[in-house]
């Protein structure tokens, strides 16, 4: 298992990147009322057949060829499952995937939420072509960051620039602490 | 808030400096594997201190790309360096500490440490 549900998020996030996908979307959403965290991961990649659907909570179906196994959605499913929550995917061949992971907040079992800032900034890093709508939500707050806002003011300026890597980061950083307010998840 | 509006200063005090991205065919390329294996490992530190270790250090030429699992997974964290003219270097269960050396000798000064390379692992 990974440690921390943002690991999680890092990991699945992933297959939207080898499904070519030209936008992500990711939103988190914690209710301490509910008592629930729910989190999407949408992308517009190439999407998978009911049959491929199938294999892919399965550890040994990966579609790579360097390993025989393929832990990440069962690692995402299996956390969320051991918390007493939900897992569920949909996908259309040429249309994209949605993973959906329900964690019930308060379960012993739930890992920590964990360094979604560190996440957040690897992906939009790493895939400077890939447009990233990342929504951050708890108990009503919340803010959304979008890379094509971020494109549109920078033009030609890459995201690994020190100055604009700062502010993406103080960006996440900075917001993320205000929708917590004093909830640690 | 932080708001969009510091991003436009940022974007304003660069304007005129030009040639932003370099030329990634002649520069160095630094890989690190972030798939499963990798990431469970602890490769987001590595790749981050990188990152941020590069950037500090205003290094030119140099690339910081990411790629799937390489089959070598009992060594993630692993980083590959691959220089114009020069024979992969394969650095293997790496650190967020480890990468901060591999920025101080090997991308700036020019030596491979040859302890964390993957031959040190494999005879």
């Amino acid at each position: 298992m990974l440690p921390e549900i943002s690991l999680n998020i890092l990991d699945v996030a992933q297959n939207a990147m080898r499904a070519k996908a030209t936008k992500v979307e990711i939103r988190l959403e914690a209710d301490t009322e509910l008592d629930l965290l729910q989190i999407w991961i949408q992308d517009n990649g190439y999407g998978m057949t009911s049959k491929q659907m199938e294999q892919v909570t399965d550890p040994f179906f990966t579609t790579r060829t360097t390993r025989k196994v393929g832990l990440g959605i069962p690692f995402f499913r299996e956390a969320a499952l051991a918390t007493g929550g939900k897992f569920d995917m949909e996908s259309t061949l040429g249309k994209g995937t949605v993973v959906h992971a329900t964690f019930i907040l308060s379960h012993i079992d739930r890992m920590p939420l964990g360094n979604m800032v560190d996440t957040m900034y690897t992906l939009i890093l790493m895939h400077q072509k890939v447009e990233f709508i990342y929504t951050y939500c708890v108990d009503k707050r919340s803010f959304v960051l979008d890379t094509n806002d971020f494109k549109e003011i920078l033009g030609e300026v890459p995201f690994e620039t020190p100055e604009v890597s700062n502010y993406i980061k103080d960006f996440l950083k900075i917001n993320m602490e205000e929708v917590n307010g004093n909830i640690v998840l | 808030m932080k708001s969009l509006e510091e991003l436009k200063a940022i974007r304003e005090k660069m304007q005129g400096q030009i040639g932003f991205r370099s030329d990634s065919s002649t520069g160095t390329r630094v890989i690190v594997g972030m798939a499963t294996c990798g990431i469970a490992s602890g490769a987001r530190p590595v790749l981050t201190t990188l990152v941020e270790e590069v950037a500090k250090k205003k290094l030119e030429n140099i690339q910081i790309t990411q790629t799937g699992c390489i089959g070598l997974c009992q060594f993630e964290p692993i980083v590959e360096i691959l220089e114009p003219g020069k024979e992969k270097v394969t650095y293997v269960k790496m650190n967020s500490e480890k990468a901060k050396e591999v920025v101080e000798r090997h991308l700036v000064r020019g030596q491979v440490i040859s302890e964390y390379t993957i031959e040190k692992y494999i005879k």
